[in-house]
Protein backbone atom coordinates (compact mmCIF):
# COMPACT_ATOMS: atom_id res chain seq x y z
CA UNK A 1 0.00 0.00 0.00
CA UNK A 2 2.76 2.49 1.01
CA UNK A 3 4.65 1.65 -2.38
CA UNK A 4 1.54 2.29 -4.09
CA UNK A 5 1.08 5.65 -2.19
CA UNK A 6 4.56 6.85 -3.10
CA UNK A 7 4.00 6.07 -6.58
CA UNK A 8 0.74 7.94 -6.69
CA UNK A 9 1.77 11.05 -5.02
CA UNK A 10 5.33 10.99 -7.40
CA UNK A 11 2.76 10.87 -10.60
CA UNK A 12 0.67 13.90 -9.08
CA UNK A 13 3.89 15.84 -8.51
CA UNK A 14 5.69 15.05 -11.72
CA UNK A 15 3.08 15.30 -14.03
CA UNK A 16 1.84 18.78 -12.81
CA UNK A 17 -1.51 17.73 -11.83
CA UNK A 18 -1.13 18.41 -8.11
CA UNK A 19 0.31 22.15 -8.77
CA UNK A 20 -2.31 22.47 -10.61
CA UNK A 21 -5.01 21.40 -8.40
CA UNK A 22 -3.59 23.26 -5.79
CA UNK A 23 -3.18 26.39 -7.34
CA UNK A 24 -6.63 26.82 -8.97
CA UNK A 25 -8.68 25.94 -5.29
CA UNK A 26 -6.48 28.83 -3.76
CA UNK A 27 -6.56 31.02 -6.58
CA UNK A 28 -10.44 30.37 -6.53
CA UNK A 29 -11.45 30.43 -2.90
CA UNK A 30 -8.67 33.58 -2.47
CA UNK A 31 -10.73 35.93 -5.34
CA UNK A 32 -13.94 35.16 -3.26
CA UNK A 33 -12.47 35.80 0.19
CA UNK A 34 -10.18 38.81 -0.47
CA UNK A 35 -12.06 40.52 -3.70
CA UNK A 36 -15.12 39.65 -4.74
CA UNK A 37 -16.78 42.72 -3.00
CA UNK A 38 -20.31 39.94 -2.31
CA UNK A 39 -18.11 37.49 -0.66
CA UNK A 40 -15.08 39.56 0.61
CA UNK A 41 -13.77 39.33 4.18
CA UNK A 42 -12.65 42.88 3.74
CA UNK A 43 -15.97 44.37 2.49
CA UNK A 44 -18.04 42.00 4.51
CA UNK A 45 -16.33 43.31 8.09
CA UNK A 46 -16.74 39.85 10.27
CA UNK A 47 -14.10 37.81 11.25
CA UNK A 48 -15.34 34.82 9.77
CA UNK A 49 -14.14 32.11 7.13
CA UNK A 50 -17.40 30.50 6.25
CA UNK A 51 -16.53 32.19 2.49
CA UNK A 52 -13.70 29.29 2.42
CA UNK A 53 -15.99 27.03 4.01
CA UNK A 54 -19.28 27.40 1.95
CA UNK A 55 -17.65 28.13 -1.49
CA UNK A 56 -14.60 24.90 -0.82
CA UNK A 57 -17.24 22.34 -1.60
CA UNK A 58 -18.05 24.03 -4.92
CA UNK A 59 -14.42 24.09 -6.08
CA UNK A 60 -13.69 20.69 -4.56
CA UNK A 61 -16.49 19.44 -6.36
CA UNK A 62 -14.11 19.89 -9.79
CA UNK A 63 -11.32 19.48 -8.68
CA UNK A 64 -11.44 16.33 -6.88
CA UNK A 65 -12.90 14.63 -10.20
CA UNK A 66 -9.95 15.85 -11.90
CA UNK A 67 -7.86 14.54 -9.76
CA UNK A 68 -9.21 10.88 -8.98
CA UNK A 69 -10.34 10.54 -12.92
CA UNK A 70 -6.53 9.01 -13.83
CA UNK A 71 -6.55 6.88 -10.95
CA UNK A 72 -7.46 3.71 -12.07
CA UNK A 73 -8.71 4.82 -15.88
CA UNK A 74 -5.62 4.95 -17.02
CA UNK A 75 -3.93 2.02 -15.83
CA UNK A 76 -7.01 0.08 -17.14
CA UNK A 77 -6.42 1.87 -20.46
CA UNK A 78 -2.83 1.09 -20.83
CA UNK A 79 -2.31 -1.97 -19.31
CA UNK A 80 -0.65 -1.43 -16.60
CA UNK A 81 -3.56 -2.71 -14.03
CA UNK A 82 -2.38 -6.19 -15.03
CA UNK A 83 0.99 -5.25 -13.88
CA UNK A 84 -0.25 -4.16 -10.67
CA UNK A 85 -2.74 -7.05 -9.92
CA UNK A 86 -0.43 -9.84 -10.93
CA UNK A 87 2.15 -8.12 -8.00
CA UNK A 88 1.68 -9.90 -4.56
CA UNK A 89 -0.26 -7.03 -3.08
CA UNK A 90 -3.83 -7.15 -2.60
CA UNK A 91 -6.51 -5.37 -3.93
CA UNK A 92 -7.35 -3.40 -0.71
CA UNK A 93 -3.77 -2.17 -0.58
CA UNK A 94 -3.96 -1.24 -4.10
CA UNK A 95 -6.96 0.54 -3.40
CA UNK A 96 -6.03 2.19 -0.10
CA UNK A 97 -2.65 3.60 -1.82
CA UNK A 98 -4.41 4.84 -4.72
CA UNK A 99 -7.32 6.62 -2.11
CA UNK A 100 -5.02 7.89 0.24
CA UNK A 101 -2.89 9.71 -2.06
CA UNK A 102 -5.61 11.29 -3.21
CA UNK A 103 -6.69 12.31 0.25
CA UNK A 104 -3.66 13.50 0.81
CA UNK A 105 -3.56 15.92 -2.40
CA UNK A 106 -6.48 17.36 -0.94
CA UNK A 107 -5.35 18.09 2.95
CA UNK A 108 -2.24 19.80 0.40
CA UNK A 109 -4.41 21.96 -1.17
CA UNK A 110 -5.90 22.99 2.32
CA UNK A 111 -2.79 23.47 4.21
CA UNK A 112 -2.11 27.20 2.66
CA UNK A 113 -5.38 28.11 3.67
CA UNK A 114 -4.49 28.34 6.87
CA UNK A 115 -2.69 31.51 6.01
CA UNK A 116 -6.32 33.41 5.41
CA UNK A 117 -6.97 32.05 8.98
CA UNK A 118 -4.17 33.82 10.37
CA UNK A 119 -4.60 36.85 8.50
CA UNK A 120 -8.64 37.01 9.49
CA UNK A 121 -7.07 36.31 12.96
CA UNK A 122 -5.07 39.52 12.67
CA UNK A 123 -7.64 41.70 10.98
CA UNK A 124 -10.18 40.94 13.82
CA UNK A 125 -10.70 43.45 16.48
CA UNK A 126 -9.55 43.27 18.80
CA UNK A 127 -6.93 40.50 17.02
CA UNK A 128 -7.89 37.19 17.71
CA UNK A 129 -11.59 37.92 18.07
CA UNK A 130 -12.73 34.80 15.83
CA UNK A 131 -14.42 32.14 16.56
CA UNK A 132 -11.56 28.79 16.31
CA UNK A 133 -13.36 26.43 17.12
CA UNK A 134 -16.13 26.65 14.42
CA UNK A 135 -13.41 27.17 11.84
CA UNK A 136 -11.25 24.02 13.35
CA UNK A 137 -14.38 21.69 12.98
CA UNK A 138 -14.80 23.39 9.68
CA UNK A 139 -11.64 22.40 8.64
CA UNK A 140 -12.26 18.70 9.43
CA UNK A 141 -15.75 18.51 7.69
CA UNK A 142 -14.25 20.46 4.87
CA UNK A 143 -11.01 17.65 4.91
CA UNK A 144 -14.00 14.50 5.59
CA UNK A 145 -15.97 16.03 2.51
CA UNK A 146 -12.91 16.31 0.11
CA UNK A 147 -12.58 12.35 1.48
CA UNK A 148 -15.82 11.28 0.52
CA UNK A 149 -15.59 12.94 -2.90
CA UNK A 150 -12.59 11.75 -3.34
CA UNK A 151 -14.10 7.83 -2.60
CA UNK A 152 -16.75 8.94 -5.11
CA UNK A 153 -14.02 9.98 -7.72
CA UNK A 154 -11.92 6.77 -7.20
CA UNK A 155 -15.16 4.73 -7.82
CA UNK A 156 -16.09 6.65 -10.75
CA UNK A 157 -12.64 5.41 -12.12
CA UNK A 158 -12.87 2.26 -11.65
CA UNK A 159 -15.97 1.99 -13.53
CA UNK A 160 -14.28 3.28 -17.09
CA UNK A 161 -11.55 3.10 -18.97
CA UNK A 162 -12.30 6.76 -20.22
CA UNK A 163 -10.97 9.49 -18.27
CA UNK A 164 -13.70 12.14 -19.16
CA UNK A 165 -16.18 9.78 -18.53
CA UNK A 166 -14.80 8.68 -14.81
CA UNK A 167 -14.48 12.59 -14.53
CA UNK A 168 -18.33 13.23 -15.40
CA UNK A 169 -19.35 10.24 -13.62
CA UNK A 170 -17.40 11.46 -10.60
CA UNK A 171 -18.79 15.23 -10.48
CA UNK A 172 -22.39 13.60 -11.29
CA UNK A 173 -22.47 11.19 -8.15
CA UNK A 174 -20.44 14.10 -5.86
CA UNK A 175 -23.00 16.56 -6.59
CA UNK A 176 -25.66 13.65 -5.85
CA UNK A 177 -24.28 13.19 -2.77
CA UNK A 178 -23.58 16.87 -1.60
CA UNK A 179 -26.76 18.04 -2.68
CA UNK A 180 -28.64 15.34 -4.40
CA UNK A 181 -31.48 14.65 -1.01
CA UNK A 182 -32.14 18.77 -0.09
CA UNK A 183 -33.55 18.66 -4.46
CA UNK A 184 -34.93 15.22 -3.89
CA UNK A 185 -36.47 17.02 -0.55
CA UNK A 186 -38.13 19.88 -2.10
CA UNK A 187 -40.18 17.87 -4.64
CA UNK A 188 -43.80 18.03 -3.44
CA UNK A 189 -44.08 14.07 -2.84
CA UNK A 190 -43.24 13.63 0.84
CA UNK A 191 -46.05 15.22 2.72
CA UNK A 192 -44.64 16.99 5.24
CA UNK A 193 -41.98 13.59 5.77
CA UNK A 194 -39.00 15.23 3.75
CA UNK A 195 -37.30 16.34 6.70
CA UNK A 196 -36.47 12.76 6.69
CA UNK A 197 -34.87 12.82 3.78
CA UNK A 198 -32.31 14.96 4.78
CA UNK A 199 -29.75 13.34 6.87
CA UNK A 200 -28.99 11.53 4.23
CA UNK A 201 -27.40 14.24 1.78
CA UNK A 202 -23.38 15.09 2.86
CA UNK A 203 -24.99 19.05 2.98
CA UNK A 204 -26.54 18.02 6.23
CA UNK A 205 -23.48 16.82 7.94
CA UNK A 206 -21.37 19.24 6.64
CA UNK A 207 -23.02 22.08 8.09
CA UNK A 208 -23.74 20.97 11.04
CA UNK A 209 -19.62 20.16 11.69
CA UNK A 210 -19.35 23.95 10.77
CA UNK A 211 -20.98 24.88 13.49
CA UNK A 212 -18.23 24.55 16.29
CA UNK A 213 -19.11 20.55 17.41
CA UNK A 214 -17.56 17.84 15.70
CA UNK A 215 -20.29 15.24 16.68
CA UNK A 216 -19.50 11.62 16.34
CA UNK A 217 -23.10 11.04 14.33
CA UNK A 218 -21.68 13.20 11.58
CA UNK A 219 -18.56 11.95 11.22
CA UNK A 220 -19.88 8.17 10.87
CA UNK A 221 -22.08 9.50 7.76
CA UNK A 222 -18.52 10.50 6.10
CA UNK A 223 -16.81 7.63 7.40
CA UNK A 224 -20.19 5.87 6.05
CA UNK A 225 -20.44 6.85 2.75
CA UNK A 226 -16.36 6.32 2.23
CA UNK A 227 -16.55 3.20 3.30
CA UNK A 228 -19.61 2.17 0.84
CA UNK A 229 -17.46 3.81 -2.09
CA UNK A 230 -14.85 1.82 -0.95
CA UNK A 231 -16.53 -1.63 -0.99
CA UNK A 232 -17.97 -0.67 -4.61
CA UNK A 233 -14.54 0.11 -5.91
CA UNK A 234 -13.19 -3.10 -4.55
CA UNK A 235 -16.34 -4.91 -6.08
CA UNK A 236 -15.81 -3.60 -9.19
CA UNK A 237 -11.75 -4.54 -9.31
CA UNK A 238 -13.06 -8.26 -8.30
CA UNK A 239 -15.10 -8.28 -11.00
CA UNK A 240 -12.66 -9.23 -13.29
CA UNK A 241 -12.63 -12.44 -11.69
CA UNK A 242 -16.42 -13.29 -12.46
CA UNK B 1 7.23 -29.61 -10.83
CA UNK B 2 7.11 -25.84 -10.79
CA UNK B 3 4.03 -25.14 -12.77
CA UNK B 4 1.59 -27.64 -13.01
CA UNK B 5 -2.02 -26.77 -14.83
CA UNK B 6 -4.44 -29.35 -14.58
CA UNK B 7 -7.59 -29.79 -16.59
CA UNK B 8 -7.32 -25.59 -16.66
CA UNK B 9 -10.81 -23.92 -18.45
CA UNK B 10 -11.62 -20.65 -18.73
CA UNK B 11 -15.08 -19.39 -20.11
CA UNK B 12 -15.77 -16.39 -21.59
CA UNK B 13 -19.61 -16.39 -22.29
CA UNK B 14 -19.88 -19.04 -23.95
CA UNK B 15 -16.56 -19.06 -26.14
CA UNK B 16 -14.18 -21.66 -24.17
CA UNK B 17 -11.20 -19.48 -24.40
CA UNK B 18 -9.21 -22.44 -22.78
CA UNK B 19 -10.66 -25.88 -23.19
CA UNK B 20 -9.39 -28.43 -21.02
CA UNK B 21 -5.47 -27.98 -20.61
CA UNK B 22 -2.84 -29.90 -18.88
CA UNK B 23 0.77 -29.83 -18.56
CA UNK B 24 3.38 -29.42 -16.57
CA UNK B 25 6.63 -27.21 -16.56
CA UNK B 26 9.92 -28.18 -14.78
CA UNK B 27 12.70 -26.09 -13.21
CA UNK B 28 15.34 -25.67 -15.50
CA UNK B 29 13.50 -25.76 -18.22
CA UNK B 30 12.44 -23.66 -20.62
CA UNK B 31 8.87 -24.40 -22.29
CA UNK B 32 7.68 -22.67 -25.14
CA UNK B 33 3.77 -21.97 -25.70
CA UNK B 34 3.22 -22.18 -29.41
CA UNK B 35 -0.04 -21.28 -31.21
CA UNK B 36 -2.04 -19.10 -33.48
CA UNK B 37 -3.65 -15.73 -32.18
CA UNK B 38 -6.83 -16.62 -30.16
CA UNK B 39 -5.46 -19.73 -29.41
CA UNK B 40 -5.63 -19.45 -25.21
CA UNK B 41 -1.62 -18.27 -24.66
CA UNK B 42 -2.83 -15.63 -23.05
CA UNK B 43 -5.56 -16.30 -21.30
CA UNK B 44 -3.43 -19.54 -19.85
CA UNK B 45 -0.85 -16.90 -18.59
CA UNK B 46 -3.26 -14.60 -17.48
CA UNK B 47 -4.70 -17.25 -15.01
CA UNK B 48 -1.43 -18.76 -14.07
CA UNK B 49 0.00 -15.52 -12.90
CA UNK B 50 -3.76 -14.94 -10.83
CA UNK B 51 -4.86 -12.22 -12.94
CA UNK B 52 -8.40 -14.06 -13.58
CA UNK B 53 -9.44 -17.20 -12.55
CA UNK B 54 -10.13 -20.60 -14.30
CA UNK B 55 -13.75 -21.01 -14.79
CA UNK B 56 -12.72 -24.87 -13.82
CA UNK B 57 -9.37 -27.26 -13.26
CA UNK B 58 -6.48 -25.76 -11.19
CA UNK B 59 -3.10 -23.92 -11.80
CA UNK B 60 -0.26 -24.74 -9.18
CA UNK B 61 2.79 -22.69 -8.89
CA UNK B 62 5.46 -24.02 -7.08
CA UNK B 63 2.81 -25.85 -4.82
CA UNK B 64 0.74 -22.87 -4.30
CA UNK B 65 -2.94 -22.74 -5.87
CA UNK B 66 -4.01 -19.52 -7.48
CA UNK B 67 -7.27 -19.68 -6.52
CA UNK B 68 -6.29 -20.14 -2.32
CA UNK B 69 -2.82 -18.59 -2.25
CA UNK B 70 -2.59 -15.74 -5.04
CA UNK B 71 -0.51 -13.79 -2.86
CA UNK B 72 2.38 -16.31 -2.87
CA UNK B 73 1.90 -17.62 -6.36
CA UNK B 74 2.14 -13.91 -7.41
CA UNK B 75 5.28 -13.59 -5.24
CA UNK B 76 6.81 -16.77 -6.76
CA UNK B 77 6.07 -15.42 -10.55
CA UNK B 78 8.03 -12.96 -12.13
CA UNK B 79 5.63 -11.85 -15.58
CA UNK B 80 5.84 -9.70 -18.39
CA UNK B 81 2.18 -9.27 -20.07
CA UNK B 82 1.60 -8.94 -23.55
CA UNK B 83 2.26 -5.45 -24.74
CA UNK B 84 4.51 -4.70 -22.19
CA UNK B 85 2.62 -2.06 -20.24
CA UNK B 86 5.35 0.59 -18.98
CA UNK B 87 4.82 3.54 -16.86
CA UNK B 88 5.57 5.94 -19.68
CA UNK B 89 6.16 8.97 -17.20
CA UNK B 90 8.57 7.32 -15.04
CA UNK B 91 12.17 6.41 -15.15
CA UNK B 92 13.83 3.48 -15.53
CA UNK B 93 15.57 3.18 -12.32
CA UNK B 94 12.50 4.57 -10.77
CA UNK B 95 9.85 2.14 -11.94
CA UNK B 96 12.44 -0.87 -10.90
CA UNK B 97 12.49 0.31 -7.83
CA UNK B 98 8.49 0.47 -7.76
CA UNK B 99 8.22 -2.96 -8.75
CA UNK B 100 11.00 -3.78 -6.33
CA UNK B 101 9.28 -2.57 -3.74
CA UNK B 102 6.04 -4.22 -4.72
CA UNK B 103 7.50 -7.67 -3.80
CA UNK B 104 8.70 -6.25 -0.81
CA UNK B 105 12.26 -5.64 -1.88
CA UNK B 106 13.97 -2.16 -0.11
CA UNK B 107 16.98 -0.42 0.45
CA UNK B 108 20.18 -1.57 -0.18
CA UNK B 109 19.55 -5.00 -1.51
CA UNK B 110 17.12 -3.24 -3.83
CA UNK B 111 19.53 -0.88 -5.05
CA UNK B 112 22.10 -3.70 -5.58
CA UNK B 113 19.63 -5.36 -7.09
CA UNK B 114 18.59 -2.86 -9.83
CA UNK B 115 21.82 -2.41 -10.78
CA UNK B 116 22.26 -5.85 -11.19
CA UNK B 117 18.88 -6.12 -13.47
CA UNK B 118 20.47 -2.85 -15.57
CA UNK B 119 23.47 -4.93 -16.17
CA UNK B 120 21.84 -8.24 -17.43
CA UNK B 121 18.70 -6.95 -19.36
CA UNK B 122 22.15 -4.30 -20.90
CA UNK B 123 19.75 -1.11 -20.15
CA UNK B 124 23.11 0.93 -19.19
CA UNK B 125 23.27 3.29 -21.94
CA UNK B 126 19.38 4.17 -20.87
CA UNK B 127 18.84 3.81 -17.70
CA UNK B 128 18.53 7.79 -16.62
CA UNK B 129 16.23 8.14 -19.44
CA UNK B 130 12.48 8.24 -18.86
CA UNK B 131 10.28 5.15 -20.35
CA UNK B 132 8.69 7.32 -22.64
CA UNK B 133 11.67 8.10 -24.25
CA UNK B 134 12.69 4.40 -24.61
CA UNK B 135 12.96 2.46 -28.23
CA UNK B 136 10.46 -0.28 -28.29
CA UNK B 137 13.60 -2.66 -27.65
CA UNK B 138 14.67 -1.22 -25.05
CA UNK B 139 11.13 -0.32 -23.34
CA UNK B 140 10.97 -4.31 -23.56
CA UNK B 141 14.28 -4.68 -21.45
CA UNK B 142 12.83 -2.85 -19.03
CA UNK B 143 9.52 -4.90 -19.02
CA UNK B 144 11.90 -8.16 -18.75
CA UNK B 145 13.70 -6.44 -15.60
CA UNK B 146 10.55 -5.73 -13.85
CA UNK B 147 9.76 -9.59 -14.32
CA UNK B 148 13.00 -10.45 -12.85
CA UNK B 149 13.43 -8.15 -10.26
CA UNK B 150 12.82 -9.85 -7.52
CA UNK B 151 14.78 -13.47 -8.94
CA UNK B 152 11.53 -15.32 -9.16
CA UNK B 153 11.49 -19.17 -9.26
CA UNK B 154 8.77 -19.18 -12.51
CA UNK B 155 9.34 -16.60 -15.12
CA UNK B 156 6.06 -15.85 -17.61
CA UNK B 157 6.45 -14.07 -20.59
CA UNK B 158 3.84 -13.28 -23.26
CA UNK B 159 5.10 -13.04 -26.14
CA UNK B 160 8.02 -11.03 -25.37
CA UNK B 161 10.02 -10.60 -29.14
CA UNK B 162 6.72 -9.36 -30.57
CA UNK B 163 7.46 -6.16 -32.65
CA UNK B 164 11.10 -6.26 -32.63
CA UNK B 165 13.91 -6.04 -34.88
CA UNK B 166 16.30 -9.02 -35.78
CA UNK B 167 18.72 -8.03 -33.86
CA UNK B 168 16.94 -6.78 -30.80
CA UNK B 169 15.14 -10.37 -30.69
CA UNK B 170 18.69 -12.39 -30.29
CA UNK B 171 19.41 -10.17 -27.33
CA UNK B 172 16.00 -11.07 -25.64
CA UNK B 173 16.88 -14.57 -26.47
CA UNK B 174 20.36 -14.07 -25.11
CA UNK B 175 18.89 -12.91 -21.57
CA UNK B 176 15.91 -15.47 -21.65
CA UNK B 177 18.82 -18.47 -21.88
CA UNK B 178 20.94 -16.56 -19.63
CA UNK B 179 18.59 -16.58 -16.57
CA UNK B 180 16.66 -20.04 -17.56
CA UNK B 181 19.13 -22.36 -15.63
CA UNK B 182 17.53 -22.57 -12.25
CA UNK B 183 14.36 -20.98 -12.89
CA UNK B 184 10.92 -22.05 -14.95
CA UNK B 185 10.61 -20.31 -17.78
CA UNK B 186 7.42 -20.24 -19.90
CA UNK B 187 6.72 -17.87 -22.86
CA UNK B 188 4.71 -17.56 -25.37
CA UNK B 189 5.65 -16.68 -29.12
CA UNK B 190 4.36 -17.95 -32.55
CA UNK B 191 7.44 -17.63 -34.02
CA UNK B 192 8.63 -21.23 -34.66
CA UNK B 193 12.09 -20.14 -35.05
CA UNK B 194 12.12 -18.77 -31.44
CA UNK B 195 10.82 -21.99 -30.19
CA UNK B 196 13.74 -23.88 -31.91
CA UNK B 197 16.25 -21.90 -30.44
CA UNK B 198 15.19 -21.56 -26.99
CA UNK B 199 12.96 -24.63 -25.90
CA UNK B 200 13.21 -27.90 -24.57
CA UNK B 201 10.44 -28.25 -24.27
CA UNK B 202 7.30 -27.30 -26.68
CA UNK B 203 3.55 -26.87 -26.30
CA UNK B 204 1.55 -26.78 -29.37
CA UNK B 205 -1.86 -25.41 -28.67
CA UNK B 206 -5.04 -24.71 -31.25
CA UNK B 207 -8.17 -23.44 -30.48
CA UNK B 208 -7.90 -24.28 -26.13
CA UNK B 209 -6.60 -27.29 -26.68
CA UNK B 210 -3.43 -29.20 -26.69
CA UNK B 211 -2.20 -30.31 -30.02
CA UNK B 212 1.27 -31.04 -29.21
CA UNK B 213 3.30 -31.57 -25.99
CA UNK B 214 6.66 -32.35 -26.62
CA UNK B 215 10.24 -32.08 -26.32
CA UNK B 216 12.15 -30.14 -28.56
CA UNK B 217 14.10 -33.36 -29.99
CA UNK B 218 10.69 -35.35 -30.56
CA UNK B 219 9.86 -32.63 -32.53
CA UNK B 220 12.72 -32.60 -34.58
CA UNK B 221 12.26 -36.52 -35.44
CA UNK B 222 9.26 -35.48 -36.42
CA UNK B 223 10.31 -33.61 -38.68
CA UNK B 224 13.12 -35.93 -40.27
CA UNK B 225 10.70 -38.54 -40.72
CA UNK B 226 8.75 -36.94 -43.47
CA UNK B 227 10.11 -35.56 -46.41
CA UNK B 228 9.13 -33.72 -49.32
CA UNK B 229 11.33 -33.98 -52.66
CA UNK B 230 11.09 -31.83 -55.33
CA UNK B 231 11.69 -33.23 -58.92
CA UNK B 232 11.71 -31.32 -62.16
CA UNK B 233 12.13 -32.52 -65.13
CA UNK B 234 12.49 -31.34 -68.96
CA UNK B 235 9.07 -32.80 -70.03
CA UNK B 236 5.66 -34.17 -68.52
CA UNK B 237 6.46 -37.81 -66.52
CA UNK B 238 3.91 -40.54 -65.19
CA UNK B 239 5.25 -39.43 -61.79
CA UNK B 240 2.69 -42.11 -60.48
CA UNK B 241 4.99 -44.94 -61.06
CA UNK B 242 7.09 -43.65 -58.47
CA UNK B 243 4.20 -45.25 -55.97
CA UNK B 244 5.77 -48.74 -56.29
CA UNK B 245 8.63 -47.68 -53.98
CA UNK B 246 7.77 -48.70 -50.19
CA UNK B 247 9.02 -45.18 -49.35
CA UNK B 248 7.34 -42.96 -51.66
CA UNK B 249 3.96 -42.25 -49.29
CA UNK B 250 2.48 -39.77 -51.95
CA UNK B 251 3.80 -38.71 -55.58
CA UNK B 252 1.90 -35.76 -56.70
CA UNK B 253 1.99 -33.29 -59.91
CA UNK B 254 2.50 -29.45 -58.74
CA UNK B 255 2.40 -27.59 -62.06
CA UNK B 256 4.34 -27.55 -65.42
CA UNK B 257 6.96 -30.67 -65.28
CA UNK B 258 7.35 -30.15 -61.55
CA UNK B 259 6.43 -32.92 -59.15
CA UNK B 260 6.74 -33.59 -55.30
CA UNK B 261 7.60 -36.94 -53.71
CA UNK B 262 6.77 -37.45 -50.01
CA UNK B 263 8.95 -40.01 -48.38
CA UNK B 264 8.41 -41.25 -45.15
CA UNK B 265 12.10 -42.45 -43.84
CA UNK B 266 14.86 -40.88 -42.66
CA UNK B 267 17.37 -42.20 -44.79
CA UNK B 268 18.70 -40.10 -47.83
CA UNK B 269 16.47 -41.68 -50.61
CA UNK B 270 17.76 -39.45 -53.40
CA UNK B 271 20.29 -41.84 -54.97
CA UNK B 272 17.61 -44.49 -55.43
CA UNK B 273 15.54 -41.86 -57.09
CA UNK B 274 18.08 -40.85 -59.94
CA UNK B 275 18.18 -44.20 -60.95
CA UNK B 276 15.10 -44.63 -61.28
CA UNK B 277 14.61 -41.68 -63.17
CA UNK B 278 17.65 -42.61 -65.12
CA UNK B 279 16.15 -46.35 -65.85
CA UNK B 280 13.15 -44.84 -67.11
CA UNK B 281 14.94 -42.71 -69.19
CA UNK B 282 13.40 -38.92 -67.66
CA UNK B 283 15.27 -35.94 -67.46
CA UNK B 284 15.64 -34.82 -64.64
CA UNK B 285 17.32 -31.28 -64.18
CA UNK B 286 16.42 -30.19 -60.20
CA UNK B 287 16.13 -32.41 -57.11
CA UNK B 288 15.78 -30.66 -53.45
CA UNK B 289 15.14 -31.83 -50.18
CA UNK B 290 13.06 -29.89 -48.38
CA UNK B 291 13.43 -29.91 -45.31
CA UNK B 292 10.11 -30.00 -42.97
CA UNK B 293 10.47 -27.49 -40.77
CA UNK B 294 8.54 -26.76 -37.16
CA UNK B 295 6.80 -24.34 -39.15
CA UNK B 296 5.11 -26.91 -41.19
CA UNK B 297 4.29 -29.16 -38.11
CA UNK B 298 2.76 -26.41 -36.25
CA UNK B 299 0.43 -25.76 -39.83
CA UNK B 300 -0.32 -29.61 -39.83
CA UNK B 301 -1.65 -29.32 -36.13
CA UNK B 302 -3.20 -26.15 -36.16
CA UNK B 303 -4.99 -26.49 -38.93
CA UNK B 304 -6.68 -29.73 -38.70
CA UNK B 305 -9.65 -29.33 -36.09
Amino acid sequence: MWNIFQKEIAVFLNSLIAYLVILVFLTFIGIFMWVLPESSILDYGYAEMDTLFSYGPLAFLLLIPAITMRSFAEEKKDGTIELLLTKPISDWSLLLGKYLSACALVAFALVPTILYYISVYKLGKPVGNIDSAAVGSSYIGLFLLGCVYTSAGIFASSISSNQIVSFIIALLLCYLIYNGFNHLASLDLWEGSAVTLLPFGLDYHYNALSKGVVDSRNVFYFLTVIGIMLLSTQLILSSRKW
Amino acid sequence: MSVLVKDLVKIYGTQHAVDGISFTAAKGQITGFLGPNGAGKSTTMKIATCFIPPSSGSVEVCGYNVETSPIEVRQQIGYLPEHNPLYLDMYVQEYLKFAGGLYGMKGTSLQKRIVEMIELCGLGVEQYKKIGALSKGYRQRVGLAQALIHDPQVLILDEPTTGLDPNQILEIRKVIKSIAKDKTVIFSTHIMQEVQALCDQVIIINKGRIVADKTIAEIRNLNTAVKIIRLEFTEQVEITQFNAFEFVSDARHIQGNVYELIVTTEADTRPLIFKACAEKGWTLIEMKVEEQSLESVFRELTSKI
